[in-house]
């Protein structure tokens, strides 16, 4: 035995346990404390929760004015729906009459369970606006370029998805009014059988049928219908849009980060008080997230233009996620999701409303169901996804609106947007349609001539029309854009605020019959 | 990849011939397409489960006797069916209320009926005078029980040809 001989078992098991907690921590995160840029850098880069984000974040992203922030509201709106809507599945019941009563409880017994009913309302409809303006943005900024195509389309079903959940979810409180909107809902998915019928084909080919019945699993809205919208909501939809947001995010990430415009850094000018990580050639290569920049690894070169992450891309974050909370906080305070009485099949709602982002799409139906509610929704889809597959122009990516010129194309195109659906709708409403006119008219001849199909033969002649004018895709682009974002508002004012009882027009709710 | 030796009478193989499928490579592709084909036909299966064989839904047949009061040009509704009985001349019409629109429960008046869904009117007979909806009420099946009493079949749609 020398002096060197190890300290008894005893010593050693009680310094071990002293250390213990160091040690957790050190296992825990292996770059230990995140107080220098590189190891901020490894600590972004080895963290499974931070890595989706890049480990250095070009100045130009962190601008506001380059995305306002709004997919990440729209990211922290449905973590709000997550959250609040795991709350109310504590005492959801999803039963005919028992929903009812159980949403009566969450409002009334419940502790503050009024007010996460008020907040999961309201932040699915944050999240609605979040995501259509998010569009737009990426949209008016040229963002869905090349490499960012896929990336487009990955969005379109993003909103299909959100859309979906905000569908489901208006049936699940068993009132009039989401008894009514489902039936409406689930009679739109049979309404191929417009079609169907007037080829006479409906006997042995009926896809519409097949819809509704997968949809509502009977004939009616019942027992059946609610359990599938349920499973809809809180488990089919929230997987695939977890899937998606995932598959957004990577791809952000793998097509360089955010857009920008070619000459950003000259526009950002010098970076005035940044200290980049690398003030000469870095020691290590591949190794150091920090070095990548762009879409390929530049080895040898210091990041210029960029800053760490680590804080100033996640206090970016951070304050995205707080406007986004503070907003649904204080609709949540200001006004109550509404809850009418128990829900009757024998009496419809009148008028019975699709909640406000349908009501457009509610407007186009009250002329033809399945051009309103399928025809119409299915061609602007696959218009919008097809934009970066057409537009394969380089000029103005990065910038508002494709640069100086671009915001007077889309004045005129929201003028001539505005002038349409308007001049259409008055007509409709002053006038009626086809079968006002002519009461015998074969149905064919109105789902394919409607204000609805009019409109957006009216639109596409108009883009195509600036296609050749400025001898641009682009500028058909975003006319085409701009007059469907005018339709879509126009039309939702109008089923919102301007159709009462029966559907009929008035210029205010004050003026409906009482009934 | 394993080479064969060519074939006896035939010439130098060529390296533009196609290689041929060695047996590995075949088994591979044979366990690769039998995956392929379990997994196809289980999800197959697991789509045919929610197209239930028996509909859950009531009963579509309902006795009822029409009130000895009931006027001609007058509807009467059997309270929780959206079905409008009135005497046409000696026989009992029945019309389904559910407009073909897009479901609404329609409500009988004067003329008629109108939906308040989307303003759909429609006649005495069904028939449609103002969109949107994209055709008429159909008249259901009615036969005779016992006494007074009709038998109505909401399932059992009554053909234009076959109307009185």
């Amino acid at each position: 035995m020398s002096d060197a001989a190890p300290r008894p078992a005893g010593a050693r098991f009680l310094a071990n346990l002293r250390a213990a907690p160091r040690r957790l921590a050190q296992t825990a995160f292996r770059s230990g404390s995140p107080r220098t840029d590189r190891t901020r850098s490894t600590f972004v880069f080895g963290n499974v929760f931070l890595h989706l984000h890049p480990v250095r974040v070009h100045r130009w992203s962190l601008r506001w004015a380059t995305t306002w922030g709004l997919g990440l509201a729209s990211v922290s709106a449905f973590l709000i729906t997550l959250l609040t809507g795991v709350l109310l599945m504590f005492y959801y019941k999803p039963y005919p009459e028992a929903a009812y009563l159980s949403i009566k409880d969450i409002h009334f017994v419940v502790p503050t369970g009024r007010f996460i009913r008020n907040l999961h309302r309201w932040a699915g409809n944050v999240m609605v606006v979040a995501v259509l303006l998010h569009m737009a943005r990426v949209f008016y900024t040229g963002a869905y370029r090349k490499p960012r195509e896929f990336n487009w389309v990955v969005g379109m079903l993003l909103l299909v998805t959100t859309l979906g959940l905000a569908f489901t979810g208006y049936l699940l409180p068993w009132d009039q009014l989401a008894f009514w909107a489902i039936t409406i809902g689930a009679n739109i998915a049979q309404s191929p059988r417009e079609l169907t019928d007037a080829l006479g084909v409906t006997g042995w080919f009926d896809p519409g049928g097949f819809q509704k019945l997968i949809l509502l699993g009977a004939d009616d809205v019942g027992a059946e219908a609610l359990i599938r919208f349920f499973l809809l909501h809180v488990m089919i939809l929230p997987i695939v849009m977890v899937m998606l947001v995932g598959v957004h995010f990577w791809r952000v990430r793998k097509d360089g980060g955010l857009t920008r415009p070619a000459d950003a850094d000259a526009r950002l000018g010098p970076a005035a008080g940044i200290h980049p990580a690398f003030t000469e050639a870095p020691r290590k290569t591949y190794q150091l997230a920090a070095i990548v920049r762009g879409r390929t690894p530049q080895v040898g070169r210091g990041p210029e233009g960029t800053l760490p992450s680590m804080p100033h891309l996640f206090y970016a974050e951070l304050a995205a996620l707080m406007v986004t909370v503070f907003l649904c906080l204080a609709l949540a305070l200001a006004s109550d999701a509404p809850l009418k009485e128990l829900a009757n099949p024998a009496v419809p709602e009148n008028p019975a409303k699709a909640p406000w982002y349908f009501l457009g799409l509610q407007e186009l139906i009250s002329y033809s169901a399945f051009m309103g509610g399928i025809g119409i929704p299915v061609i602007v889809l696959l218009g919008l996804a097809l934009i970066p597959y057409l537009d394969r122009e380089e000029q103005g990516t990065g910038a508002w609106f494709g640069g100086p010129g671009g915001g007077r194309l889309v004045l005129g195109a929201a003028a001539f947007g505005f002038a349409s659906v308007l001049a259409l709708e008055a007509f409709a409403i002053r006038w009626g349609w086809i079968r006002e006119w002519w009461p015998d008219a074969p149905q064919i001849l109105i789902t394919f001539v409607n204000p609805g199909t009019v409109l957006s033969l009216i639109y596409a002649l108009y883009s195509l029309w600036l296609v050749r004018r400025y001898d641009s895709t682009r500028a058909g682009a975003l006319g085409l854009f701009t007059c469907f974002l005018c339709g879509f508002v126009v039309l939702t004012v109008i089923g919102f605020h301007f159709r009462g009882p029966n559907w009929d027009f008035f210029w205010s709710p004050s003026h409906w019959p009482a009934h | 990849m394993t080479t064969h030796p060519a074939p006896p009478g035939a010439g130098a193989p060529s390296r533009l011939d196609p290689e041929p499928l060695t047996r590995r490579d075949f088994l591979g592709l044979s366990a690769l397409w039998a995956a392929g084909a379990t997994m196809l036909f289980a999800a197959l299966g697991i789509m045919r489960l929610p197209k239930a064989a028996v509909l859950p839904s009531p009963s579509k047949r309902f006795k009822v006797t029409l009130p000895a009061s009931l006027g001609p040009g007058e509807t009467f509704v059997p309270p929780g069916r959206a079905v409008a009985l009135s005497r046409e001349g000696g026989e009992v019409r029945a019309v389904s209320m559910v407009c073909t629109h897009l479901g609404c429960i329609v409500k009988p008046d004067e003329k008629g009926f109108h939906c308040p869904c989307h303003g759909s009117r429609f006649r005495a007979d069904g028939s449609v005078e103002k969109g949107p909806a994209p055709k008429a009420l159909p008249w259901l099946a009615v036969s005779a029980g016992d006494g007074d009493t009709l038998i109505v079949d909401e399932g059992k749609i009554v053909p234009a040809s076959r109307r009185t």
